[in-house]
C-alpha cells in the first residue's frame, strides 16, 4: 500500500466533485448534438475526462476496478448500432433519415421557422449520437486506460 | 438481386465495416465461428461487387446518393449536397482485385498467425481496413476519400505492428507519421478546391474546373498528387514503404500492397476524370518521370539486400514504376487519346492486376518461408528445394511473372506497356526493359539462395495446407493471365481504359 | 491581401513540417503531426467563415447570413481523424520506449 501511487487529498477531493458534472454535461452534448454545436464525439470526449481523472486521483488501484472487456464489447456495441441505423433505413437508401417528421421518437413535425430548438427532432440523428457517444466515450477510456497501465508498469521496473 | 445491385456501393462500404465491429464480439465465443463470420462477410461482399460489376458493364456509369429518398437523387437542389457513390468500369475492377487479395489474405492468415495473440483485433482490423479500401475506391466526393484514406492508413500501420517487435513498430510510427503528413497535404488541396468552388463532389468538380481553370487549381493538383505519389510509395518517399512491407506480418504486406495500389486508383481518378479536360502533357511527363525512377532505384536498392521481405518491397516499388509510366504515357495525351496512349494505359490498368497478383504471391512464398525456418535472411537459408518442390515451383512462377517472361501475365501487360511506349518515345522503353531485366537478375539470386545447393539442415515445419492452396489460386490466375491476356483484356481492362479517358461520362453520372 | 487566419494556418503548417523533418525526438515528431493537422483545419473552417453570420440550423435567415456548415462538418471530422492518429502514434512511442528505452531517433539503433 505504501509504494502505491496516489494522489494527494485535494485531487481526489475535486474528482468527487466534478464526476457527476462532468457525466451529466457529456450525456447533454450528447443528446442535444442535433440542436447544438457538439455531438456524440464531443460529448464522449467529454465522459472520458471523467475516466482520465478517475485514474489520475486512484492509480493502479482505480484501473484494477475498470474492465477493459465491458469498454471494448460498449465500443463495439456503439458502432454496431450506428452501422445498423444507417441500415435500417435501406428501403430508400443508405443512411435514409426513416424516422424524422413521423410522429414517433425524435420525429416531432415541426413547420418552418425559428423555433426554441426542439429535442424531440431529427429522426436517426440524435439515435447515432448515441451511439457515436457510446462509442467514443468507451475507446478514449479504453486508450487511456492502456496508456496509463502501461506507463505505470514501466515506472515500477 | 436487383434490390442488392442497387445498394452495392453502399453494401461494400457498410458490411465490412459491420463485421469488423461484430468481429471482436463473436470472437469472443469462438475462434471457429468467427473466422467463419469473417470470410462469409467478405465472399458476400465480394459477391456484391461482382454483381455490381456486370451492372456497370452493361449500363455505364451507376450513382448512388447516400441518405436519399431513392438511389439515383443525386442533386436535389441543382447541386449535389449528398455523399454520391459513383461507380463505373474502373472502380469496380479495383474493388473486386481489392476483395479478392483480402479474402486470400484471411485464408492464409488462418494458419499464419494461430500462434499469435490478438487475433481478434487482427481481423477486425483487417475488415476496417477493406472497408476503407471500398470507401476510397467507390467515392465519388473529395473529403470522402480523405477520411477512408485515413481509415486504411491507421488501420494499416496498426496490423504493421502486429509482431508487437520494435522493429515493427518502429515501421508503424515511420508509415503514420508520413501518411499522416501527406494526408494533411491532400486535405489541404481539397480545402483549396472548396474555397474555389464551394464543392467537394469530384464530377461537378470537374465539370466546373474547366469554365474556371486557375493558378489555385494547378496548386491544389500539385498537393493532392504529392500526397497519392507519397501514399502510393513511388520513389523520393518509398522508405516508409520498404520499412513496413518488410516488417509487417505476410498477409498484412500483401494488402499494404492492395492499398497502394488503390491510392493509384485514386490518383488515376484525379489526373483524368477531375482535371483530364484541362491538363496539359506535363503531368503525365512528371508520372513518367516518378515511374522510371522507381523502376530504377527499386531494382538497383532489390539487388543489394538480404532481407527477403525487404527485397520484395524494393520490387514492389519498381513495379508500380512499371504502373506509373504506362498511365503517365497515357495521361500525356489527355483530353484527346489516341490509340497508343490509350494502350499504354490499358497497360498500366493492367499490371495493376498483374503486379498485385505477382508480388502478392512471392510475399506469401516468403510468409511461408519465415513460417516454416523462422529465418528471414537469405543468407541463413538454402536448399528448401528438397523438401519443399512445390514451394519452389511456386516461387519460380512468381519470379518469371514479376520479370516479365512469357507465358506469365507480368509479360502481357508489360508488353503493352514497352510497344505503347516505343511510340512515345523509345528510350523510356530501353529503360523499361533493362529494369526487368535486373529484376529477373534479382530473383534468380534470391532462388539460388533459398532453394538451391546442399538440403536445408536447421528445423523445419510443414507449410499449412490452406496457406498452400491460397498460393496456388494466386497462381493459377498468374497463368489464366499470362496465357489468355485478350481474355482480360476484352472484358474489363478495356472498359476501364474507356472510362479514365472518358472524363465527360463520369461528369454525366452525377449531373 | 491576405486575411491573417490563412497565414497564420500557413505558418502552422510550415512550422509543423519544419519539425517533422529536423527535429530527432519521436515525441516531438507526434506534436508536429498534430500541428500540422491544426494548421489544416484551420484552414478549412476559415474559408467558410463569414463576418457577422449567424449559426447554420433550421430558422428563417437567408442563406447568405450563415456561416457555411460544409468547412464545419469537415473540420469536426478531421478533428477525429487527428485525434484517432494522434493517440496510435503516441502508443506507437510508448512502445518504442519500452523496446529501446529512449526516444531519439538517431541513438535507438545503438541501444539494442
Amino acid at each position: 500500500m505504501n509504494n502505491e501511487y496516489r494522489a494527494s487529498v485535494v485531487v481526489r477531493t475535486v474528482a468527487y466533485i466534478l464526476a457527476a458534472p462532468l457525466i451529466v454535461f457529456g450525456l447533454y452534448v450528447i443528446l442535444h448534438g442535433h440542436l447544438t454545436p457538439g455531438g456524440g464525439f464531443a460529448g464522449g470526449a467529454i465522459m472520458a475526462t471523467f475516466i482520465a481523472l478517475f485514474l489520475v486521483s486512484f492509480g493502479r488501484k482505480g484501473a484494477g476496478s475498470l474492465h477493459r472487456n465491458l469498454f471494448s464489447v460498449l465500443e463495439s456495441l456503439g458502432l454496431t448500432v450506428f452501422v445498423v441505423l444507417a441500415f435500417l433505413g435501406i428501403s430508400n437508401t443508405f443512411f435514409y433519415n426513416f424516422m424524422v417528421n413521423s410522429g414517433h421518437l425524435f420525429g416531432r413535425v415541426i413547420s418552418f421557422g425559428v423555433n426554441p430548438g426542439y429535442l424531440d427532432t431529427g429522426g436517426v440523428i440524435p439515435l447515432m449520437n448515441i451511439a457515436v457517444g457510446l462509442e467514443v466515450f468507451s475507446a478514449i477510456s479504453l486508450i487511456v486506460l492502456e496508456m496509463f497501465t502501461y506507463s505505470r508498469e514501466d515506472k515500477n521496473d | 438481386m436487383i434490390f442488392l445491385a442497387e445498394h452495392a456501393p453502399a453494401f461494400a462500404i457498410a458490411v465490412p465495416l459491420l463485421a469488423a465491429f461484430v468481429t471482436p464480439v463473436l470472437g469472443r465465443i469462438s475462434e471457429k465461428i468467427r473466422n467463419i463470420w469473417v470470410i462469409f462477410s467478405l465472399l458476400f461482399t465480394e459477391f456484391l461487387v461482382f454483381i455490381l460489376g456486370c451492372k456497370v458493364l452493361d449500363e455505364g456509369v451507376y450513382t448512388y446518393a447516400l441518405g436519399a429518398v431513392t438511389p439515383s437523387l443525386t442533386s436535389p437542389v441543382g447541386f449535389p449536397v449528398r455523399i454520391i457513390l459513383e461507380t463505373d468500369a474502373m472502380n469496380a475492377l479495383i474493388s473486386f482485385m481489392v476483395l479478392s487479395i483480402a479474402i486470400i489474405t484471411v485464408v492464409y492468415s488462418w494458419k499464419f498467425i494461430e500462434k499469435y495473440e490478438a487475433q481478434d483485433r487482427f481481423y477486425s482490423l483487417l475488415l476496417l481496413l477493406t472497408a476503407g479500401m471500398m470507401g476510397m475506391s467507390f467515392t465519388g466526393d473529395f473529403f470522402t476519400m480523405f477520411v477512408f484514406l485515413e481509415v486504411v492508413s491507421v488501420s494499416s500501420a496498426a496490423l504493421v505492428a502486429f509482431f508487437k517487435k520494435a522493429e515493427s513498430f518502429e515501421a508503424a510510427f515511420k508509415y503514420l507519421a508520413i501518411s499522416s503528413i501527406g494526408s494533411f497535404f491532400m486535405l489541404f488541396g481539397i480545402g483549396l478546391l472548396y474555397g474555389h468552388y464551394g464543392l467537394l463532389n469530384m464530377a461537378v468538380i470537374a465539370k466546373e474546373i474547366i469554365l474556371h481553370y486557375s493558378f489555385l487549381d494547378v496548386v491544389a493538383l500539385s498537393l493532392l498528387g504529392t500526397a497519392l505519389l507519397l501514399k502510393l510509395g513511388s520513389v523520393p518517399i518509398h522508405m516508409w514503404k520498404v520499412d513496413s512491407l518488410q516488417e509487417a506480418p505476410a498477409p498484412v504486406s500483401v494488402v499494404c500492397i492492395a492499398t497502394s495500389l488503390v491510392g493509384l486508383y485514386l490518383l488515376f481518378r484525379i489526373g483524368f476524370s477531375v482535371f483530364g479536360l484541362v491538363i496539359n502533357s506535363i503531368l503525365g511527363w512528371i508520372l513518367v518521370f516518378f515511374g522510371i525512377l522507381s523502376i530504377f532505384i527499386g531494382v538497383a536498392m532489390a539487388l543489394l539486400q538480404n532481407n527477403l521481405k525487404r527485397l520484395l518491397g524494393y520490387s514492389a516499388v519498381a513495379e508500380v514504376g512499371y504502373i506509373l509510366l504506362g498511365a503517365g504515357v497515357g495521361l500525356s495525351a489527355m483530353p484527346e487519346v489516341n490509340g497508343f496512349a490509350f494502350e499504354a494505359l490499358s497497360g498500366g490498368i493492367f499490371h495493376i492486376v498483374n503486379d498485385v497478383l505477382d508480388i502478392s504471391l512471392l510475399f506469401l512464398i516468403a510468409g511461408s518461408i519465415y513460417y516454416i525456418t523462422k529465418k528471414r535472411n537469405i543468407d541463413e537459408l538454402g536448399g528448401l528445394a528438397h523438401d519443399f518442390p512445390s514451394l519452389s515451383v511456386l516461387f519460380i512462377i512468381g519470379m518469371l511473372a514479376i520479370s516479365g517472361i512469357p507465358p506469365f501475365n507480368g509479360f502481357a501487360s508489360k508488353l503493352m506497356i514497352y510497344e505503347s511506349v516505343f511510340y512515345f518515345n523509345p528510350l523510356l522503353v530501353i529503360l523499361g526493359v533493362l529494369g526487368s531485366i535486373l529484376m529477373l537478375a534479382v530473383f534468380v539470386k534470391v532462388f539460388a539462395c533459398i532453394f538451391l545447393g546442399a538440403p536445408y539442415e536447421g528445423e523445419v515445419e510443414e507449410v499449412p495446407g490452406s496457406m498452400m492452396f491460397t498460393m496456388w489460386v494466386l497462381a493459377f490466375f498468374i497463368l489464366f493471365l499470362g496465357l489468355f491476356p485478350q481474355v482480360a483484356i476484352d472484358i474489363f481492362i478495356a472498359p476501364a481504359a474507356e472510362a479514365l479517358v472518358h472524363p465527360e461520362v463520369y461528369i454525366g453520372g452525377v449531373l | 491581401m491576405i486575411s491573417i487566419q490563412f497565414l497564420a494556418a500557413i505558418i502552422l503548417i510550415s512550422l509543423g513540417l519544419s519539425v517533422a523533418v529536423f527535429k530527432k525526438n519521436l515525441i516531438k515528431i507526434v506534436m508536429a503531426v498534430h500541428v500540422i493537422g491544426s494548421g489544416v483545419n484551420l484552414f478549412l473552417v476559415s474559408l467558410g467563415y463569414r463576418a457577422g453570420g449567424i449559426a447554420p440550423i433550421f430558422t428563417d435567415a437567408s442563406k447568405l447570413q450563415m456561416v457555411l456548415p460544409t468547412t464545419q462538418a469537415l473540420t469536426l471530422t478531421s478533428i477525429v481523424i487527428d485525434f484517432a492518429v494522434v493517440a496510435l502514434m503516441l502508443s506507437f512511442v510508448i512502445s518504442i520506449y519500452g523496446h529501446y528505452g529512449t526516444l531519439d531517433t538517431q541513438k535507438r539503433r545503438l541501444k539494442e
